[in-house]
């Protein structure tokens, strides 16, 4: 680092490969928090979870814990898990309803908007200059903003806003929401919590990592006769993109089109979810909506934190330099509640500690966490498909879904945050 | 828990019902697969609830909440040789304890059972501590399971991979 705070990562990541020290440098991960977790949009929750005035549940931005609350008024507030008092925690609840923190320790009583309502013994603080009430409230997350209904917080005053941010990713989060019957989702279902021995970078990256299906997932496609595998075959039409700005996709819908079937991407057929089908043909028209069942669910990973898996949704969570938290949980379509249930039953076999998928991507991680510590050759290569790699009609980067562009630009997005 | 007025045969079933708890700790610690899963009725539900033991698993997440042929997947995943989360197996031993026992009214026994699980796979070593409830049926001279609900002490924290069979 230069003395004015500047990094330069031009002898550590480079066009098609990146150093192994990226992933296990303590110091590094300090800096990561400073300069991408409390400084860029973060994923914070969805307003789904919290129904009513005065619900509240704990959420975090990268290791700290938020509390992401819907204040008396109906405003979704994030605040600081803190008491400007002493720092006492002022909740160690994971989620209830309640129109004021009290903090344990003395007594101060805050709103759920974050102001401080009261002291304890108030004439001890009467006449005191700084014992200024109104300067003494819960810290907020200076900047929170939705799209459709997901909840970002940013702790920098200034920066892009989260349209700017999200760019061309958004479109992703629309075609998620498309899928619902009234076009929205919700989270209801809890989470699954799965902890990993691994960097976060190597989470990232592994979402959009279209290589690895076809062998780390083979043991349950083959007992399964699950036909995920050939999406991520070599022949497989199925695309990676970079939308920019971190954000990247495995897009399916190629092949979905291609097999031209509706809830093929879900594994399951018209006839088995006739309730769904009716209501999407309710709302969107037969053409269109029978176009939304045959596209699916985005495969998404919108930078740094938020993974649409088609039917899950995982918030990926940094606690140190080798440790991670994904928290999972099952997509859920407003008005589609045989889809859901589908979608619940399915989320379970596949993720979290014991999944059927997850628990082998956790183990692949672990492994590459040890393995980036051997010293030669230093380096991890991420140049596959770089030289049959090509601009959509959008100008985005894309190539063959088991390419590692999504890769490559992940890392163009976390150098230039890191130097900026 | 009081199962019958004859302590004779109260006895006995403590007994036996100890004896198949202790098989299928042995089965798993042993990766027994097939063992195990020949353990089930055709009806077996295998749960392992999160957040908590209140939970509604038709709808919220469990860790697993497997019916009979969700429990045959995962036994033919571990079988596969690339279930990598099990590939190498984890070294097990689990020691059970706190047996007690009553018989239903549609004359399933219930079985409680408190465990702990050391293991060992390529992460390190881990001990995991779980309240298990079984629902057994009586099958010839012993029983099967058609239900085992493992409730992890700490199934609200975050958790690492757990792929073995609880």
């Amino acid at each position: 680092m230069s003395a004015n705070g500047h990094l330069d990562f031009g002898d550590r990541i480079q066009t098609n490969r990146v150093h192994g020290s990226l992933y296990y440098d303590e110091q590094l991960f300090q800096e990561e928090l400073e300069r991408i977790w409390y400084k860029t949009w973060v994923y914070v929750g969805h307003e789904s979870e919290l129904p009513n005035n005065n619900d509240f549940i704990m959420k975090s931005i990268g290791p700290q814990p938020v509390i992401m609350v819907r204040d008396k008024n109906g405003d979704i507030q994030l605040l600081q898990n803190r008491c400007p008092h002493r720092g006492n925690q002022v909740c160690v609840r994971e989620k209830g309803n309640a129109k004021l923190f009290t903090c344990p320790y003395h007594s101060w009583t805050f709103a759920n908007s974050g102001e401080l309502m009261g002291f304890a013994f108030p004439e001890g603080y009467e006449g005191h200059e700084t014992a200024d009430k109104s300067k003494l409230g819960l810290a907020k997350v200076p900047r929170v903003a939705s799209y459709r209904g997901f909840v970002f917080g940013s702790m920098a005053e200034e920066g892009p806003s989260l349209e700017e941010h999200l760019g061309g990713a958004a479109e992703m989060l629309d075609r998620l929401c498309l899928t619902s019957p009234e076009g929205e989702i919700e989270i209801t279902a809890g989470f699954l919590q799965h902890k990993t021995r691994s960097n976060w970078k190597f989470l990232v990256e592994n979402e959009t990592d279209g290589y690895h299906p076809a062998f780390v997932h083979s043991s349950i496609f083959g007992v399964a006769d699950s036909g995920i595998g050939n999406l991520y075959s070599n022949k497989s039409t199925a695309l990676a993109r970079d939308y920019g700005n971190g954000h990247t996709e495995i897009d399916l819908r190629p092949e979905f089109r291609k097999a031209d079937v509706p809830l093929q991407w879900f594994g399951t057929t018209a006839e088995r979810l006739p309730d769904y089908v009716a209501a999407m043909n309710a709302a969107y028209g037969e053409t269109h909506a029978r176009e939304i069942m045959v596209d699916g669910t985005p495969h998404a990973m919108i930078y740094p934190n938020l993974f649409i898996a088609e039917i899950q949704l995982f918030v990926i969570q940094p606690v140190a330099v080798n440790e991670t938290v994904q928290h999972v949980t099952a997509l859920q379509f407003k008005g589609a509640p045989d889809l859901n249930r589908r979608m619940r039953q399915q989320t379970m076999g596949s993720v979290g500690p014991a999944g059927f998928l997850l628990a082998d991507d956790s183990e692949m991680y672990e492994r590459t966490q040890r393995g980036v510590q051997s010293k030669n050759p230093e380096w991890l290569f991420l140049g596959r498909g770089e030289q049959r790699e090509f601009r959509d009609e959008d100008g985005f980067r894309v190539s063959h879904a088991t390419d590692e562009t999504p890769s490559r630009g992940i890392w163009r997005h976390y150098r230039s945050l890191m130097e900026a | 828990m009081l199962m019958t007025e004859d302590r004779l045969e109260n006895l006995t079933l403590h007994h036996s019902v100890s004896q198949f708890i202790y098989m299928e700790a042995r089965l798993q610690d042993d990766h027994q697969y097939d063992d195990w899963e020949s353990l089930w009725t055709d009806d077996g539900v295998y749960w392992v609830p999160a957040n908590g033991v209140d939970i509604d698993p038709e709808k919220e997440m469990s860790i697993i909440y497997d019916n009979r042929s969700r429990i045959a997947l995962r036994v033919r995943q571990l079988h596969t040789g690339r279930r990598y989360a099990q590939e190498p197996a984890s070294s097990l031993r689990r020691t059970v304890s706190n047996i007690e026992m009553r018989v239903l009214d549609n004359g399933e026994i219930e079985a409680f059972s408190n465990a702990m699980i050391f293991e060992s796979n390529l992460r390190g070593e881990f001990v995991w501590a779980t309240r298990n409830i079984y629902r057994l049926r009586k099958a010839g001279n012993s029983f099967k399971m058609a239900k085992k609900t493992v409730i992890l002490v700490n199934n609200d924290k975050a958790l690492y991979t757990l792929a073995f069979l609880v």
